[in-house]
């Protein structure tokens, strides 16, 4: 780690242009950690972390989308600020075409922002109310000393249209708009830098249903016209299967899943993908009675503060066993184009087919060390067909 | 305002179930519901239910006219986007609409709502204050403020409960912690004096719901109850109020944004648009026959998680209205693809009236049925 | 957090007292310094000496020698701080030859002027200004918040409107204006209140008697401060959805208000009032001035007329004190009242 700051320091990013060697991956992440300390005490020491993200792995290809989808606290927004660099990780690297950004401070990050910028979730405060339309969607020109050509008027009142929005409405301020506008607003202000990556942090979770369409139709649209790479974080999974091209399913700190769309929801590895994907209401009403697929998790999710010891998940895996408890499984590919943390995969061989019998519910319980305290007596089962 | 404002007719007029007083003004003549001043049979009827709040904007028309019947045991689902009029709809139901978002001045209601053969907005305020919490109950979104911070979870049970039953706090205790068993919170007798905020989100609901339900009310209204939740435990919450229904037969209404709640949930399905229903009927013609261009554009505009949709979304065009301006004829025109489909100028003049378009199926819309069923059939069924 | 819960155990608690009680004890010592810095410092750069201002109109040389060196004047500043903060916990002697003062811990020094030791004269002060703040204070809450209570409910009404302009009037008119008025009307014209104050063990009624009116002068002036928070804390604790839910169980409104609405509008009202009541145990010095009562402001505002150094340096400690103590208070007091705020 101290290896990649002081190359980091060293190396001055070049304009955009010639990167040494031209990499597969436009983003790549290695065993990117982030901790947030906690203090107590007398003295306030530190007496222990926050473990939002725990090391993560994982790359993101050009032209792609990849999904990110988890529960909240799983890390996936943390790790969206992470990869634009907003938040300094704890550990780990993040390479941008070839680049490490992992540790460069804002102003050797300045040149960067025009390759990657961020969609934020709430279209309500993520824009300056004191100021008009014009004024937000030209700022990364002015913060970047940049006059495009033709001049920034010209080029905002194009971004506008590009995003839908009427070029006339320059002067207007944010609370004139709707919702779905005000996204759009954001979405423009993004892409004014012409940038390489965009990492969207639940860009549509705030709209109603029938404006949701209409951003997610946009983004698709955008990708197609500027040859974006994406980077959603979103926990709704419908949104995730119909805007990605590959999904990375996080728990606890942890990519559990890392597969192409089609694989993941036709037929996911990781139990925790697994039991996600059942929970969704289907909006189908003659499918109600079918419910033998569903997988009812019980309890919560553990704190990030101790999250339980080997898998993650073992306090609510209905196949955890005592290697599950003991010993962390690796990400690894299964298939191709799948990598799975799991001992006990679904839909796949059993990584450690010796090991004893499941532990019965109630022992994986009571041993869980589950801080939330509803935890115990949540005895991790399936609960398919239950209820009838 | 020419007109008495209801709220203070009610609160000084007999109790006695009565015939509705002339409509507020600016309603469409020909909109007023037939003065059925008679009993219903069913459990639940709503009237021509019109909530308006007064604002220097002008009048805001949450609810301009909404009328629905629900049985016991059975479960109606409300659907619309923010700003539909669903929630208020609760709120008037449940003589709850005196919340202050609106501004000072008191919110403009009429209509009708029988409750089991009572008539609720010409009673008296006190006697329905009474039946609340006692015969009908209501789940809010977000536990976390819907419950009061300072108090344990035990104590806001046993409140509940105590304002409807003569019964000591130990009694009342006793039922908090079995109410919070039922829900499914593990060791209840130890959470039953824990705070909201010690409580995760799922397990808040679990205790807003057990609050709810400790007088085993006949009317179960949850607004929004899964919303603020994550997948996983709206999937216990939603299995948790179809058991609790099952058990307790009462009628729930269910109002939420997301259509696969509604259909995880709800018999009946009622579609609402800028304060009024466009189309009600059982879930699956809702879903399978739906007779309403905005329905189809809900339905276009769900991206689905059974299908590896790599078809565009088809989304609805445009915002929803200001409630303060509800365009003029069909609420919907401005948005609706098919506006010019019917002769003239109605959509845009006349307001469609809801319409019987098959069994216990109603939509209101201009076109003629057999033009809407093609549409649907040829024309958006198959991109879906 | 999710799962971070874990309670505020007595050990929790007592380690953030210690730890900000510490604070209180630096922030003393600040305050001590800073002051300290501003009196016998800063003067001397001025060109006036302080054994000048100790000496009042003496203006011997052979006097203001003598008053140097008993007092110590003569030391350098960081002595001079060094045997002042002594004095605090072990008292200290001011000696010049055979001419020897004792002044026992806590020796808060030794006003020149009226060759008196500082402390005794704070302690004399101090059961003065704790009346009329305890007394104001009950009168101001009870009125204030009621009034304010009542204004939210009636949003818009007269009675808000009215009573809402008053809460005006009040934080507006100055105490010197107000309790001069009182004076002028009941004890001058109508001669209801009169005497000097006496100590409330020695006579009860002369004790309440002349503190009636600055009691209900000051009262009014806070009040309206009360009045107003209330009002606006009410107004948005109404539109709460937990008060939605407590009308949706079928309370009575009177119940509603009363046990779910005015719970959470203690807490910015606690907040204010001990800050409020920190501060006026330092010496309400208008009001004490306006109706000569011998509190702890009419000696500070005494001893800076005359310029009597010691005292100053003593009321200032005092005030200070006050304020942190009540700070402190206030931030227990809150975990007290919401069950979610933790300590430590």
């Amino acid at each position: 780690m101290s290896d990649a700051r002081a190359v980091s320091e060293n190396v001055k990013i070049p304009e955009q242009s010639s990167p040494p060697e031209p990499p597969d991956a436009l983003l790549k992440v290695e065993g990117l950690v982030k901790h947030f300390p906690i203090r107590k005490g007398l003295l306030r020491r530190e007496t222990g972390a926050v473990q939002a993200v725990d090391g993560l792995t994982f790359d993101v290809r050009p032209g792609e989308t990849l999904g990110v989808v988890g529960e909240s606290g799983c890390g996936k927004s943390t790790m969206g600020r992470l990869i634009t660099r907003l938040l300094e990780p704890t550990g780990g690297k993040i390479e941008f075409q070839g680049h490490d950004i992992t540790h460069l401070g804002v102003g050797a990050m300045r040149p960067l922002r025009r390759d990657v910028q961020m969609i934020f979730q709430d279209p309500y405060s993520s824009l300056n109310p004191r100021h008009t339309i014009g004024t937000i969607v030209s700022a990364p020109f002015r913060l970047q000393g940049i006059t495009p050509e033709g001049g920034v008027k010209k080029e905002v009142q194009q971004l506008l249209e590009l995003v839908g929005l009427n070029p006339e409405h320059y002067n207007r301020y944010p609370h004139e708009f709707s919702g779905g506008q005000r996204q759009r607003i954001g979405i423009a202000r993004a892409l004014a830098l012409k940038p390489k990556l965009v990492v969207a942090d639940e860009p549509v979770s705030a709209l109603d249903v029938s404006i949701q369409a209409q951003v997610v139709n946009l983004l698709d649209d955008l990708q197609d016209e500027l040859g974006l790479t994406y980077v959603i974080i979103a926990h709704d999974l419908s949104v995730i299967r119909h805007v990605s091209d590959r999904i990375a399913v996080m728990y606890l700190g942890k990519i559990v899943e890392l597969a192409d769309r089609a694989s993941l929801y036709e037929s996911p590895m990781h139990p925790y993908t697994k039991a996600l994907l059942s929970a969704v209401p289907i909006p189908d009403p003659r499918r109600r009675g079918v419910r033998s697929e569903r997988i009812l998790l019980t309890g919560d999710v553990p704190s990030p503060i101790s999250p339980p010891s080997g898998c993650r998940f073992h306090t609510r895996c209905w196949k955890a066993t005592e290697l599950c408890k003991e010993q962390e499984p690796p990400l690894i590919a299964l298939a191709a184009g799948r990598q799975v943390a799991c001992h006990h995969p679904e839909n796949a061989a059993d990584q450690a087919p010796g090991d004893p019998a499941p532990a019965s519910a109630g022992e994986a319980a009571g041993s869980a060390p589950g801080p939330s305290g509803e935890a115990a007596g949540s005895a991790p089962e399936s609960e398919g067909g239950a209820g009838k | 305002m020419s007109n008495p404002d209801k709220t203070g007719a009610a609160q000084s007029g007999p109790a006695a179930p009565e015939a509705p007083e002339a409509p507020l003004s600016g309603l469409v003549p020909g909109e007023v519901a037939e003065a059925g001043s008679a009993a219903p049979s069913a459990f639940l009827e709503v009237r021509d239910l019109r909530v308006h709040f007064p604002t220097d904007d002008g009048l805001v028309k949450s609810v301009d006219g909404l009328s629905f019947q629900l049985e016991k045991g059975r479960t109606l689902g409300i659907v619309g986007e923010s700003g539909s009029g669903k929630s208020v709809t609760s709120l008037g139901i449940m003589g709850l609409h005196t919340a202050g978002q609106y501004g000072r001045r008191k919110a403009r209601i009429s209509g009708e709502v029988w409750l089991d053969g009572k008539e609720l907005l010409t009673a008296d305020p006190d006697e329905v204050r009474r039946l609340g919490g006692r015969y009908m109950a209501m789940i809010f979104q977000d536990p976390l403020s819907a419950l009061h911070p300072y108090y344990t979870i035990g104590r806001q049970i046993v409140e509940a409960y105590r304002v409807h039953h003569d019964v000591d706090k130990k009694t009342a205790r006793k039922r908090a912690v079995e109410m919070l068993d039922r829900v499914g919170i593990p060791q209840p007798d130890k959470r039953v004096d824990s705070y909201p905020h010690e409580f995760s989100g799922g397990m808040r609901q679990r205790a807003m719901i057990a609050m709810s339900l400790v007088n085993n009310p006949e009317l179960l209204i949850a607004d929004e109850p899964t919303t603020a939740l994550d997948v996983t435990v709206q999937a216990q919450i939603l299995d948790l109020i179809r058991d609790l229904q099952k058990e307790f037969g009462s009628a729930v209404i269910v109002i939420t944004h997301d259509l696969g709640v509604v259909a995880e949930l709800a018999d009946d399905i009622l579609v609402m648009y800028g304060g009024r229903c466009v189309e009600r009927g059982p879930a699956e013609k809702v879903f399978y026959e739906p007779q309403h261009p905005y329905t189809w554009g809900l339905l276009g505009s769900m991206p689905r998680i059974d299908r590896d949709q790599t078809e565009r979304l088809i989304p609805v065009k445009g915002s929803p209205p200001s409630l303060i301006n509800i365009p003029d004829g069909c609420a919907f025109n401005p948005r609706c693809p098919y506006a010019d489909v019917p002769d003239g100028d109605r959509t845009r003049t006349v307001r469609p009236e809801l319409r019987p378009v098959g069994e216990r199926h109603f939509s209101a819309c201009h076109m003629a049925q057999e033009e809407r069923t093609r549409i649907w059939t040829e024309e958006i069924a198959p991109k879906l | 957090m999710r799962g971070a819960r874990t309670a505020a155990g007595p050990r929790t608690v007592l380690a953030y007292v210690i730890r900000r009680l510490f604070a209180v004890a630096m922030m003393l010592m600040v305050v001590t310094l800073t002051t300290f810095v501003i009196f016998f410092v800063l003067p001397k750069w001025a060109g006036s000496d302080p054994a000048y201002l100790f000496a009042g109109k003496q203006t011997d040389p052979a006097a203001i020698e003598g008053i140097r060196q008993k007092l110590g004047l003569a030391d350098p500043v960081l002595v001079q701080f060094w045997n002042f903060v002594q004095g605090l916990f072990v008292g200290r002697e001011y000696a010049n030859g055979a001419d020897v003062t004792n002044c026992p811990a806590p020796c808060f020094g030794y006003s020149f002027r009226t060759e008196q030791d500082v402390w005794p004269q704070l302690t004399e002060a101090i059961p003065v200004t704790l009346s009329l703040a305890a007394g104001a204070c009950l009168l101001w809450v009870v009125g204030g918040v009621a009034a304010g209570v009542v204004s939210a409910l009636r949003r818009g009404t007269l009675w808000d409107r009215t009573a809402m302009t008053v809460a005006l009037a009040g934080v507006s008119l100055p105490i010197y204006f107000t309790g001069l008025l009182s004076l002028a009307v009941f004890s001058y014209q109508l001669d209801w209140i009169s005497g000097e104050y006496a100590p409330l063990e020695e006579d009860f009624a002369q004790w309440f008697q002349t503190l009636v009116l600055p009691w209900i002068t000051l009262a009014f002036l806070y009040a309206a401060m009360y009045a107003r928070l209330t009002r606006a804390t009410m107004l948005e604790i109404m539109g709460e959805d937990y008060i939605r839910t407590a009308r949706a169980k079928g309370l009575t409104e009177r119940v509603v208000i009363g046990r779910h609405a005015m719970r959470s509008t203690w807490t910015p009202v606690l907040t204010l009032l001990g800050l409020d009541l920190g501060a006026l145990l330092g010496g309400a010095v208008l009001t004490e001035s306006t109706y000569n009562l011998p509190g702890l402001g009419r000696l500070a505002i005494e001893s800076i007329s005359a310029k009597d150094l010691p005292v100053i340096l003593g009321v200032t400690l005092f005030a200070a004190l006050f304020i942190c103590i009540a700070n402190l208070l206030v931030d227990l007091l809150y975990a007290v009242v919401d069950p979610r705020v933790r300590i430590g």
